[in-house]
């Protein structure tokens, strides 16, 4: 069905459906996505040159990386996945997108809703609490736009013509419960005005974070893998048995992990994280396989567009998910707990997972809603190398580095100072994977700018023809009369 | 899965398992904590902050300090120790053979090796550590001997692990701590030292407010960004310094005719570092505080 539905009639329609709310959401979340990585950048000179921003206070280290860290979460990764998931659901179901003024006007909500927040954070009214630290007015956007977009996506889904599911139906229709779960019962318990008592405030943000980072990741990230991995390669998802096993693995064990090792609370907690983490190894064993045998002896050409993507991305999940789990091993947490390491796993997910995968998915759909291929197709795969080579320059030195600093850590002999001397050199060498994903993602907001402004001039040129026409034709009679 | 309702329903009863786990459970176990009592006295803990610190907190949470340090000690293990503190009336050679002699104790005997090889290495400086493990019988059994020998003894038990030989603290971090922490600034990286107890480590003020304005003129080695943006600098009124001036180490000082002055902010986040003591002894987090008995 995957592929039939492509050919089917009215392919072109359904994408024109989703040209409008698409590109608010694509143009916002590239735009957020190189904002992210210049605060990202601006952040990592504390490291290089510590007196950098000593007068400026909204981009001190604390500040900037924080922000950084919510504009590509919040402001690229979720409204594009969102978008990506919305297309997706239009063409499984054969059928053209559902109340299409929604998306937009939520898609303008959101934006609304991360501009407030980045610039709520940038001045210091951060809420404290990691991967929320939206005020209460950026999250209650955050929240509306997020249910009235899920609203259109389930109400594209409903109308399928074939009621059979299609897995990355399961990972995108369970990704839309997920986040408005986790992140309204978050909100709701540590922004309402009193939040619980103590170390239950962290129990809970480590719970949301686990939930979105790992499980919300996972599901609309594979989800939209699963779409494209079979597309791409000309042939149908290796097995629907695995990827169902796979989907009901990776909810019900992933959901458990999220709690750290070192964390200061009752033991049954982190223990409990610990031995779903272990079980979690299944869910990602899974996706590899039925990734692996899905691509397989496929027809493969090295055009390094949506399909280089969508591989690395897949490849980054399995690699980025191991070391997540391997951070709940009471040996290595000993280790890596509090170093580099766990940042560079989430930057991992982020940037090198979802990220290279909505990057792949974006190329892919972009043309086909436009109705116009992309202006410049070499730059297109220019900016391929510069997004895969930044994340790895970015996320494998500060690996590197975090494991350096671990071992350092954990030798009481060797002074502190000295650990973070061994991380330093790693971490300054990262800056420069994150200006080559600038540079990537900067070519990526330019594509989408130069087809946004084709379109706005062929729909000018239109209505100009429109304005004139009629009057070349009334003033014909009127001629006809004097 | 035919049906969306199925995969609703699926997700909904993992997620569901999960929140009740990891929301609802450690809600109502901890989500109603009280004040505790420190062991072997009537003080309660943790205390609230008092105003300065309290808002403190709130400018270590505006200012990401949480971005690059942690407030949490972690701890491997637990040991009893015992160690001579005064030989008394006793020489040192005199000593030995005493402890040599009294290794045939049934409670003792296990552990000669180590109680013996603990003092042939000893260069008769004090307090030498007699035997440190796991076995509370010898701590007893020594101090019990010892005693009518004259010899002064003390027993301890101490908690172990890197962060505590470091220096960061004398026990693990327990719940309890972070009663009244709203929002708890626990954090993920140490790209700077662990603060759960600088406020025993660096209690003055002023020392806190030249680290803020000029890491490096107190810790030469610090990579700390400084906090300048929280001073004011500022010209002196007809050459006078004011009192509230910082007083800054050489080379780190302002201008002739200028001095610098901490806003109210860098005060209050000075206050709330100076309050971060969690070092007392729990039920859940017991040692032996080091007494200034002597």
């Amino acid at each position: 069905m995957n592929n039939d539905e492509t050919k089917s009639f009215c392919a072109s329609g359904i994408d024109a459906s989703c040209r409008v709310p698409l590109l608010a959401l694509f143009g916002g979340a590239v735009l957020w996505l190189v904002l992210g990585l210049v605060l990202g950048l601006a952040a990592a000179m504390s490291f290089h040159k510590p007196d950098m921003f000593a007068n400026c206070a909204c981009l001190n280290y604390g500040h900037a990386q924080a922000a950084a860290n919510d504009l590509i979460l919040y402001g690229f990764v979720i409204p594009a996945a969102l978008g990506v998931m919305l297309w997706i659901f239009a063409r499984l179901s054969q059928a053209p997108l559902a109340l299409p003024i929604v998306p937009v006007v939520a898609a303008n909500l959101w934006h609304l809703g991360v501009l407030i927040g980045t610039a709520s954070i940038l001045m210091g009214d951060s809420t404290g609490y990691t991967w929320l630290e939206y005020p209460r007015a950026a999250a209650v956007l955050l929240f509306a736009a997020f249910m009235l977009i899920a609203v259109s996506a389930a109400a594209t889904m409903g109308f399928r013509a074939n009621r059979e599911m299609y897995p990355s139906h399961w990972f995108l229709f369970a990704a839309l419960l997920w986040f408005a779960w986790a992140y309204s019962t978050a909100n709701l318990f540590l922004l309402s005005g009193h939040p619980p008592r103590g170390v239950v405030q962290a129990i809970i943000g480590w719970w949301f974070a686990n939930n979105l980072l790992f499980v919300w990741l996972g599901l609309a990230g594979i989800g939209i893998a699963f779409y494209f991995l079979p597309k791409l390669a000309g042939k149908p998802l290796a097995s629907s048995g695995y990827a169902l096993f796979a989907f009901l693995t990776l909810i019900f064990f992933g959901t458990w992990c999220g709690i750290p090792r070192s964390a200061p609370v009752p033991a049954w907690l982190p223990s409990t994280s610990t031995f779903a983490a272990m079980l979690s190894v299944i869910p990602v064993l899974a996706i590899a396989i039925v990734a692996w045998k899905t691509v397989r002896r496929g027809p493969f050409s090295l055009t390094f567009g949506p399909c280089c993507f969508m591989r690395f991305g897949t490849l980054s999940f399995v690699g980025s998910s191991f070391l997540y789990i391997g951070g709940y091993c009471p040996h290595g947490s000993r280790v890596l707990d509090f170093t580099w390491f766990g940042f560079a796993v989430t930057q991992w997910q982020l940037l090198g997972f979802i990220g290279m995968i909505l990057c792949g998915a974006i190329y892919y759909i972009l043309p086909r809603i436009m109705e116009k291929e992309l202006p410049q197709p070499g730059l297109a795969k220019a900016s391929f190398f510069f997004l895969v080579g930044g994340v790895l320059l970015y996320v494998v030195p500060l690996l590197v580095g975090g494991v350096l600093q671990g071992l350092k850590l954990v030798d009481d002999q060797v002074a502190f100072e000295k650990a973070g001397e061994a991380a330093l050199m790693c971490f300054r060498i990262s800056t420069t994977g994150q200006a080559l994903m600038l540079v990537g993602a900067l070519i990526l907001l330019l594509n989408i700018l130069i087809l946004t402004m084709h379109w706005k001039l062929g729909l000018l040129k239109t209505a100009i023809a429109a304005v004139k026409a009629p009057l070349e034709s009334s003033s014909a009679p009127g001629e006809v009369k004097s | 899965m035919k049906t969306g309702l199925s995969v609703f329903l699926v997700s909904f009863f993992a997620l569901g398992a999960s929140w009740l786990g990891f929301v609802y459970a450690p809600l109502q176990q901890l989500g109603g904590e009280k004040q505790t009592v420190i062991l072997q006295s009537t003080d309660n803990w943790p205390l609230q902050r008092t105003g300065e610190a309290t808002l403190g907190l709130q400018v270590y949470r505006a200012n990401g300090c949480v971005a690059c340090h942690t407030e949490q000690v972690r701890q491997s293990g637990a040991a009893n120790e015992i160690s001579l503190i005064s030989l008394g009336p006793n020489k040192a050679a005199d000593f030995k053979e005493f402890i040599k002699s009294m290794m045939i104790v049934p409670d003792l005997i296990n552990y000669s090796n180590t109680i013996v090889g603990n003092l042939e290495k000893w260069n008769g400086d004090l307090p030498v550590t007699l035997y440190s493990g796991d076995d509370n019988t010898v701590v007893s059994t020594l101090t019990d001997k010892l005693k009518p020998a004259g010899v002064k003894t003390d027993a301890r038990l101490v908690a172990s692990g890197t962060d505590i030989a470091r220096g960061w603290g004398t026990r693990q971090s327990v719940a309890a701590d972070y009663l009244y922490d709203e929002p708890i600034q626990l954090g993920n990286v140490r790209a700077g030292p662990d603060l759960t107890t600088v406020g025993v480590r660096e209690p003055d003020l002023n020392w806190q407010l030249q680290h803020l304005y000029a890491p490096r003129s107190v810790v030469p080695s610090s990579t700390m960004p400084p906090f300048r943006y929280l001073f004011e600098l500022r010209k002196k009124i007809n050459g006078q310094a004011s009192p509230e001036a910082l007083v800054l180490h050489e080379g780190f000082t302002p201008p002739a005719g200028m001095e610098v002055v901490p806003t109210t902010e860098a005060r209050q986040l000075a206050a709330y570092l100076v309050s971060l003591k969690a070092n007392a002894p729990l039920y859940e987090a017991p040692f032996t505080p080091v007494t200034a008995a002597k």
